[in-house]
């Protein structure tokens, strides 16, 4: 019997051109939690789908119980007992709990027919080496998130798993919800079977893991008993360079200004509770706090996606009520959304037009779209936002994730926005870029005025360009740190503090 | 879930105040000749819907199934007449083959070139029927060539009655094939991991292949499914009206379609029931026969299908829409 | 230099208009070669400037609702609706021949408001399903088609409405300066519809709205605005088709021109629609357009059964499945 479980020598892999893992060595021995740590692009999910067979490496070895496996197909991999939970979960949410819990078993076991009675039990069974109960009948598009999750761990232990891989797990959890799912995890550890945590929350990591492989660029950069670690070590790690202390900090204006943004007991029912907010012109703020906690809710009802909400948004001291995105966008509003791919980008089309989308009625001379016109201001972002693509008929699906925000960025600019609200910001976007577009965010917040509430999960990200940052927690804002007390240990503890 | 939030059981609830509402406007309605007859006329909407159902469920559309009956149909009893051949069994094997292999062409299109199925089958479909009509023939064949075991076969009665005016009716035992096949979708649907995989293939495809299930076989499962249930019904229809007309057929996918979509069936794959299925066909039927009963003009018949499909898709999206929120 | 780049704009950074040319050439090279007398003449290339308008149009409206991932199956059953709602009125306003020019010409112009009228109404029926009560498109067009296919049942009683006044015909058989009509028409309203697409915030705003409905409500764009006129464009396109078609055969009937549905879908896809939308072009479609009229027309020569040439517009869209798919997957 080897020592490791499963065992990657030396892998690389390519696309094309692209090297996406370079020489990656991974060990994970049996029953232990580990952790695989890296930022958005670091090769991470690339090295899942390696173990999970969905991609051939194309160097290097995998050792499962210290045998060579090549040519390893999804099947044989669950074979070898290694399960994947995604972030999509990959339930079926049509089904009900109990089917999908009992599917895999029941394709394992190459069974024709369905015995209900036996769907039950082994649902049963499954919720039980948890230590869980849940509405075996309900849909499971009716779950909260957390439910969904317990499902899928369940469904990966009942596959005789023996090894767990869970893509960001921790995501869209309450910190109570991932206390629990640890109380699981811890469980299933028990029971011998070894846990693979992918994660970019150090938090976390340092809390749950025992050993932790750290990846950049395609690299493994660190690896370690996780005792070796501390917070700045896995951050210098993932990212590669030591933070910076060029830190922005806003400096009031004399007088008594007009606020950019001012919200006033702002409510919807069963979201958020009397949110007071005032933004002055050139403030950066931050707001974080869990998924879940209203932060994006809030940012939508700005936006004019929920309409129902009540108190008042005044924006440079004129009353708004935005009803529609439409009116929200001619207040002076602007919103970043989330997930850049499906939310923000339109993306088989040129930059141009994912740029001109939201101010194409400003360049209608007559009936017609002024060309001359849409050049000029196309041209001019291009150099603004530094933008780096061959032009700009290049259509946005080729570009860098950080040149691809640069767009989503530019196309708010061009709408004259005086309040900027970005949610998640740099998610997805590489080391490099993302320093720059903190650097551009400053510039519209000081040289070109704008108010700007930064929704984050980053840590330092918020602290290196706020000016204060807000913590919401159950649609309230339940805590505020100042610029004098501003910093990365303390926004940790009062983000853990969230109960 | 409980009975009454089940779509089924809003659909019968609708079917039911509809029957009172019709019969009160005309209480032939519940003369048992009619009754039967509106029986009668579910069987091969009802078959062909059955296949319709199992598509949608996986996630697709077929509007070629029509083209592929009348095919087997037509080919069948051309061949019967060609050959001399008596006899009723080995045809319905032939059709439902027929059916069988047209629709793997579906899914062999689908599957491969990834294209959204309305397209590709709407292009099988046009290939079906101009082959059929440009080589095979255009001609009907009727009462006098068409087979007689056929004929008699479809011809056979459950119950067999006399009316008040001396015309017999009767109750076709062909209903029996029917809810034979109904059930037996039912118990495939339900109690078998290929059903089940139909399913998991319509409500979430990639979830599907990643826990296993082969969605390559389960595609071509639905496609010929459809295909080869539309190849048998399109023979029986030919049986049950002693005419084989290569044009038949034409148009009657809307309707097929909107009695699945009647039943309670999602256009974007993962639910839908036999139960709902049977309910919608019967539905269906029923308004659109019972427009001579309630003393409207026939020609309106197309207007009230497209009412239907408009009222009942628009109910599902409202009802989609309130889950959304 | 300048000509090249303006070779580029025309083409576009897609390929597929190349390709389409080359595929038309080969048709026409393959009918010529087959049947060069009856082929290569005048008369024929005439008799398809008459008989593509109609499809054409009807195809660059199924293009329209494809871009935002759409679909239009009640396009035939609204111009078949068109054509008799204006038959209708004729035979109720114009009895006999003891009418004056002047009078036929007002009634006519009354028939073609008419017609594009009820073509406006049926794609704002169709928008407001599609785009308010959020009905898919397939289903929503599937009922309106029967609907509108119904209501021209019920206004004939099922045959055809025949003896449409010389001024409507006009428009469907006669000749301005030696060109039919009709394909004026279409050249006018292709020429539109390409403008509208590419130089209107409505046409760029489809496009986005395609390529990334989610995007778009974050990007500002009236969706289910835009959404709505896209479908009124297509129902008044179907109407004009309409109008061509009866005054071409100076007949209305509720199941005429039942084919072109797949075969308008079919050029729109043909012509590099993309059925998920953002994707699309008026250049495509017409190229599309006239590789399969010379297609059927060299079939009809060749003594082609109707039914024959349907087989094969069938097996040329599933051909063309396969080369698209083929294509993609090169890259």
């Amino acid at each position: 019997m080897s020592e490791h479980l499963l065992e990657l020598k030396n892998i690389g892999k390519r696309f094309g051109g692209l090297v996406a893992l370079d020489a990656v060595s991974l060990a994970i021995k049996p029953g232990e939690i580990h952790c695989l740590a890296g930022e958005n692009g670091s090769g991470k999910s690339t090295i899942i789908k390696i173990m999970a067979g969905v991609y051939q490496p194309s160097d290097g070895e995998i050792l499962i119980d210290g045998k060579p496996v090549s040519g390893m197909t999804p099947a044989q991999s669950v074979q070898h007992g290694i399960q994947v939970i995604y972030q999509d979960f990959s339930l079926f949410g049509n089904l009900t709990v109990a089917e999908n819990l009992a599917l895999n078993t029941l394709l394992l076991e190459g069974k024709r027919t369905v015995n209900w009675r036996r769907v039950r039990e082994l649902a049963e069974k499954a919720l039980a080496r948890l230590g869980v109960t849940m509405d075996l009948d309900a849909d499971v598009e009716t779950l909260p998130t957390s439910g969904k999750q317990i499902v899928a761990i369940a469904r990966a232990v009942m596959a005789d798993a023996r090894l767990i891989i869970m893509d960001e797990p921790t995501t869209a959890l309450t910190r109570h919800e991932v206390d629990a799912l640890f109380r699981i995890v811890r469980d299933i550890q028990a029971q011998g079977i070894a846990v693979l945590f992918v994660s970019h929350k150090m938090r976390e990591m340092l809390e749950i893991s025992e050993r932790l492989t750290v990846l950049r660029n395609g690299k493994k950069v660190a690896e370690g008993p996780i005792g070796d670690f501390d917070e700045p070590a896995i951050t210098r790690a993932m990212t590669g360079h030591d933070l910076t202390d060029q830190v922005y900090r806003w400096q009031p204006t004399k007088g008594d200004t007009l606020p950019r943004l001012d919200v006033r007991n702002l409510s919807i029912a069963g979201s958020l509770d009397d949110i007071n907010l005032t933004l002055h012109a050139g403030e950066i703020v931050g707001l974080s706090g869990l998924i879940g906690s209203g932060r994006t809710e809030l940012a939508l009802a700005l936006f004019g996606m929920h309409p129902k909400f009540t108190g008042t948004v005044k924006v440079d001291g004129t009353g708004v009520h935005p009803r529609t995105v439409q009116e929200a966008i001619a207040s002076g509003l602007a919103y970043v959304p989330e997930d850049r791919l499906t939310e923000g980008l339109f993306l088989t089309q040129s930059i141009e037009r994912n740029m001109l989308a939201t101010s194409i009625d400003n360049f209608v001379r007559g009936l017609f779209i002024d060309r001359s016109k849409t050049a000029k201001a196309t041209t001019s972002m291009f150099g603004a936002m530094q933008i780096a693509a061959p032009g700009p008929y290049t259509p946005v699906n080729h570009l860098s994730g950080g040149n691809q925000q640069r767009v989503v960025l530019a196309r708010w600019l061009l709408t004259g926005a005086r309040v900027l609200i970005l949610n998640g910001p740099t998610v997805g976007v590489d080391v490099g870029s993302k320093a720059q577009i903190h650097r551009k965010i400053r510039e519209l917040a000081t040289q070109d005025g704008l108010a700007v509430l930064m929704i984050s999960d980053d840590v330092p990200e918020l602290v290196q360009n706020c000016n204060r940052v807000i913590i919401m927690h159950r649609g309230r804002f339940v805590d505020e740190i100042g610029p004098d007390v501003l910093d990365e240990d303390t926004l940790n503890d009062r983000l853990k503090a969230l109960k | 879930m409980t009975l009454f939030r089940r779509s089924e059981f809003i659909i019968a609830c609708i079917l039911f105040a509809a029957m009172i509402i019709i019969g009160l406007i005309n209480p032939a309605f519940w003369s048992l000749d009619n009754l039967f007859g509106l029986l009668r006329s579910n069987v091969i909407i009802g078959i062909m819907a059955l296949g319709v159902l199992v598509v949608m469920i996986s996630g697709g559309i077929d509007v070629s199934f029509t083209a592929f009956a009348a095919a087997a149909m037509y080919l069948t009893i051309k061949l019967m007449i060609y050959i001399g051949y008596e006899g009723v069994f080995l045809p319905f094997v032939a059709a439902t083959l027929i059916g069988l292999f047209l629709g793997a062409f579906n899914a062999f299109f689908i599957h491969t070139f990834r294209m959204i199925p309305l397209i590709v089958t709407l292009g099988t479909g046009s290939v079906v029927r101009g082959l059929l009509l440009g080589l095979v023939g255009t001609s009907v064949i009727n009462i006098d060539k068409m087979p007689q075991q056929l004929i008699a076969f479809a011809k056979t009665d459950l119950v067999s009655l006399t009316s008040a005016t001396g015309t017999n009716f009767g109750l076709t035992a062909m209903i029996l094939i029917y809810l034979g096949l109904a059930l037996a979708t039912h118990l495939f649907l339900r109690h078998t991991m290929a059903g089940r995989s139909i399913f998991a293939l319509g409500g979430a495809p990639e979830a599907a292949s990643r826990v296993g299930f082969n969605t390559r076989r389960t595609l071509f499962f639905v496609y010929c499914f459809a295909g080869a249930l539309a190849g048998f019904a399109g023979l029986l229809h030919g049986s049950m009206i002693w005419l084989a007309n290569p044009r038949d057929f034409a148009g009657l996918e809307l309707d097929v379609i909107a009695a699945v979509v009647l039943g309670g069936a999602s256009i974007f794959g993962g639910r839908g029931s036999v139960i709902g299925t049977l309910l919608g066909v019967f539905m269906l039927v029923m308004v659109k026969n019972s427009l001579i009963i309630m003393k409207v003009d026939t020609t309106w018949q197309r207007v009230v299908v497209g009412l239907i499909i408009i009222v009942a898709t628009a109910l599902t999206a409202w009802r989609d829409r309130k889950k959304l929120v | 230099m300048q000509n090249s780049s303006f070779a580029k704009r025309i083409l576009g950074q897609d390929r597929n208009i190349l390709q389409l040319l080359v595929i038309t050439v080969l048709v026409f090279a393959l009918m010529s070669y087959l049947n060069p007398d009856k082929f290569l003449r005048y008369y024929n290339f005439e008799s398809i400037t008459y008989i593509m308008p109609e499809l054409g149009i009807l195809a660059i409206a199924m293009m329209i609702a494809m871009l935002t991932g759409g679909i239009d199956l009640s396009v035939v059953g609204i111009a078949n609706l068109a054509g008799i709602l204006a038959g209708v009125f004729f035979h109720s306003v114009i009895v006999g021949t003891s009418q004056s020019t002047g009078m036929v010409l007002l009634y006519t112009g009354i028939g073609v408001l008419m017609a594009l009228a009820i073509g406006l109404l049926a794609g704002v029926l169709n928008g407001f399903l599609i785009s308010k009560l959020r009905i898919t498109p397939i289903l929503a067009t599937l009922g309106t088609g029967q609907i509108f296919t119904g209501l021209a049942v019920v206004l004939t009683g099922g045959p055809a409405i025949v003896g449409f006044p010389d001024a409507w015909n006009f428009i469907g058989n006669g000749k301005i300066l030696g060109i039919a009509t009709p394909f004026i028409l279409f050249v006018i309203v292709a020429g539109a519809v390409a403008v509208l697409l590419t130089r209107t915030t409505l046409g760029v705003n489809l496009m986005l709205i395609g390529t990334n409905p989610r995007a778009a409500i974050f990007a500002g764009l009236r969706k289910d605005r835009m959404i709505f006129y896209s479908y009124m464009m297509t129902g008044l396109l179907a109407a004009i088709a309409g109008i061509i078609l009866s005054g071409r055969t100076n007949a209305a009937k509720s199941d005429y021109g039942a084919s072109y549905l797949l075969q308008a879908i079919l050029i729109a896809v043909l012509g590099g629609t993309n059925p998920a939308g953002g994707k699309g072009r008026v250049l495509g479609v017409s190229i599309a357009l006239i590789a399969l009229m010379l297609l059927s027309s060299g079939f009809q020569i060749l003594r082609f059964s109707n039914h024959l040439i349907d087989f094969i517009w069938g097996g040329f869209l599933l051909l063309v499945i396969a080369l698209n798919a083929f294509r993609n997957s090169d890259r």
